[in-house]
């Protein structure tokens, strides 16, 4: 255990009757730091996330927080707070008397709780919204509301559970990065539950990949992005392409690679993060690591041909799937959509240059 | 032409259509509710005759003010509320644990099945559930034979049968599941979180009953409230036969007002008075709680 965990798990298991929800997660969550944890549903990652609350008793397994065992310690005496994926706005209660719900046993004069409340709503843009009845909010506002109330009783730590889903895409994006504001200004941690891979690389500190209750990858978001240690950790976060590949040897931490498509390559040993997980070795790489080459453009590394089958136009991108010479598969590149450089038409052949330095080997 | 046009267009909008559905019902509540009602308002306004059914029609307050002003009405009104108040109160205290448990602890597939066995009771008559517990309690009922054969006691004790406690015992019971099922719907409305995020602010789980669960649980507590305490004023049967006659309640007097001594201008008074009475503390009682009704989800 770290000297600056703020949260500590150790071998933590779950069971729900036969269902095996949480196999041995082992993480320390820094104090200060957001911390997502992400996964499809049924990861386990909610599971986790009210076991650190305290809703949810595990079967084994030790949690600390703030190097106190939480063995028996009740919801209501965690130095945790929670923004519910619902909110849980009391409906029966004003803006105002929700935020300052868990001050009732608080031991300042009313007039200091008053003030506290009307900052708490300030620091979450809902300043004079106090009075009004809460089910007359927006589900925005509803979501400020909720961080209110839990900040207002200054935590240990932030839990929230999907927090930004209910939202729409625009207001999800300004709720992301007021979030990461907040977190900076209150200086408490925060930890993220969520299934949107891009809201992970873009709020957290560092991300906890979990699949079938176990941390697959636990890593910051560069990282994760870039040396994924599995091909399913690849796949979850962004696309990931991946080519049929063969190791013919190993030397000074250089790895040569029979990659279909692409010719033998020399992939550094630190590319390859992932032990053997029983598959087919591959070589995978990020849609945008490959660079489709225009006329007289002449290739910096290593170029390989092959015919463009499918051209998807974003407007500031273009993506495009191009079936290489010699491989079954297309494979996805996306380029940037810049003067000078035209979208192609599908059908034309295609020079695709490429690095090893953003090969990533499965083996 | 215009007129059957007219017609044609009347009989496909969405209100002649919404009200050609209501209108049986509708008709059948006038008949058997507004009619009758009005007749007994009528009639207290007038003056009795000295024949049989005999009504000189003749306007007067005097039913009225005899209804106000003589004390024994008056002790009976405040006997009936006394009853109804403590039947209220034990059926929605008893209720409230029985709608809480099926609603938290019982296994979603096991609600409707607990829900069924909960009006069991209904599948004998009312009259029959009242009778029953006069056998139980009554002076030679199972509790006083029970106790005399195993000789605790020598004489039938008479607290148990012919009071005001045996006719709030029976009428609780009869009415137990009207208290039930609105709590229980009441309950199963509010979100689980809204509990969760009560612990997790730092109440205690009783604190969190009492801030979050009973309030939210309140529309149904006001429901059952009302649909127990207005029927019971009006009750008759349950005192006639547990009381034996003995404790009249507010219904009783009218009965024999109507029926017994023919003065049906006076007994429909003291009926409009009742219900004038019951459908202010209604009134009162829902605008107390005016705050717990207007929650919207």
């Amino acid at each position: 255990m770290s000297k600056d965990a703020m949260i500590h798990l150790q071998d933590v298991q779950k069971y729900y009757g036969d269902y095996h929800a949480l196999r041995g997660i082992n993480c320390d969550i820094r104090a200060g730091e957001f911390f997502s944890l992400l996964g499809p549903s049924g990861c386990g990652k909610t599971t986790l996330l009210r076991t650190i609350a305290g809703f949810e008793d595990i079967t084994s397994g030790v949690v600390m927080i703030d190097g106190k065992h939480m063995e028996g310690v009740p919801a209501n005496k965690r130095p945790t707070n929670m923004v519910f994926q619902s909110y849980a706005i009391f409906p029966h209660l004003t803006v105002e008397q929700n935020v300052g719900f868990g001050l009732r046993r608080d031991p300042r004069p009313k007039a200091e709780k008053d003030k506290a409340v009307a900052e708490a709503l300030e620091m979450v843009g809902l300043k004079g919204f106090g009075s009004r009845a809460a089910h007359a909010l927006s589900g925005g506002q509803r979501q400020r509301v909720a961080l209110a109330r839990a900040l207002i009783l200054k935590p240990k730590v932030l839990l929230l559970d999907e927090p930004l889903s209910a939202l729409d895409k625009k207001m999800r994006e300004n709720m992301q990065v007021e979030l990461i504001k907040l977190q900076r200004q209150v200086g408490i941690t925060f930890i993220l539950v969520t299934h949107d891979q891009e809201e992970a690389l873009v709020m957290s500190d560092r991300i906890a990949v979990m699949f079938e209750g176990e941390i697959a990858q636990l890593a910051d978001p560069e990282t994760l992005y870039r040396l994924p240690n599995s091909r399913r950790v690849a796949d979850f976060i962004g696309h990931m392409n991946f080519l049929p590949a063969k190791v013919a040897g190993e030397e000074n931490g250089e790895i040569d690679v029979d990659v279909q498509g692409l010719g033998r390559c020399h992939i550094s040993a630190k590319q390859a993060p992932g032990g053997n997980r029983g598959e087919e070795p591959s070589v995978g790489f990020r849609p945008e690591t490959l660079t489709l080459l225009y006329e007289g453009q002449t290739a910096t590394d290593r170029e390989a041909t092959g015919t463009v089958e499918e051209v998807v136009y974003y407007g500031d991108m273009t993506y495009y799937d191009v079936k290489l010479d010699g491989v079954d598969e297309p494979v996805r590149l996306s380029m940037r959509n810049v003067p000078g450089r035209p979208v192609l038409d599908r059908g034309v052949k295609a020079r695709v240059a490429w690095s090893p330095s953003a090969l990533v080997l499965f083996r | 032409m215009t007129q059957r046009s007219n017609w044609g267009r009347l009989t496909r909008s969405p209100a002649f259509n919404g009200y050609a559905l209501i209108s049986p019902t509708a008709l059948y509540a006038l008949l058997l509710l507004a009619a009758p009602l009005a007749t007994v308002v009528y009639l207290s306004f007038q003056t009795d005759g000295s024949g049989v059914r005999e009504v000189i029609h003749q306007f007067t307050l005097r039913n009225y003010l005899e209804a106000w002003t003589d004390p024994i009405y008056r002790a009976i009104m405040q006997r009936s509320l006394f009853v109804s108040f403590m039947v209220t109160l034990a059926t929605v205290v008893l209720a409230f644990p029985v709608a809480y448990f099926v609603s938290f602890h019982v296994a979603p597939n096991k609600k409707s099945l607990w829900l069924f066995l909960i009006t069991i009771p209904f599948w004998t008559s009312y009259l029959v559930r009242v009778f029953l517990w006069k056998v139980i309690l009554g002076y030679n009922g199972v509790i006083n034979s029970g106790l005399k054969s195993i000789g605790l006691i020598d004489d039938p004790l008479t607290w148990i049968n012919v009071n005001v406690g045996a006719i709030v015992m029976t009428l609780a019971h009869a009415y137990a599941p009207f208290a039930i099922l609105p709590i229980f719907v009441a309950l199963e409305k509010i979100d689980r979180s809204l509990l969760e995020a009560g612990r997790d602010l730092g109440e205690s789980a009783l604190m969190t009953f009492w801030r979050v669960t009973l309030p939210l649980a309140m529309p149904g507590v006001v429901g059952a409230v009302l649909i127990v305490f207005i029927p019971t004023v009006g009750d008759y049967v349950t005192p006639d036969i547990i009381g034996g006659g003995k404790i009249p309640l507010i219904a009783n007097v009218i009965q024999k007002q109507l029926l017994a001594i023919d003065n049906m201008p006076l007994g429909s008074a003291v009926a409009v008075s009742a219900m004038l009475i019951v459908g202010v503390i209604s009134a009162v009682f829902v605008l107390a709680n005016a705050r717990f009704l207007r929650v919207k989800k």
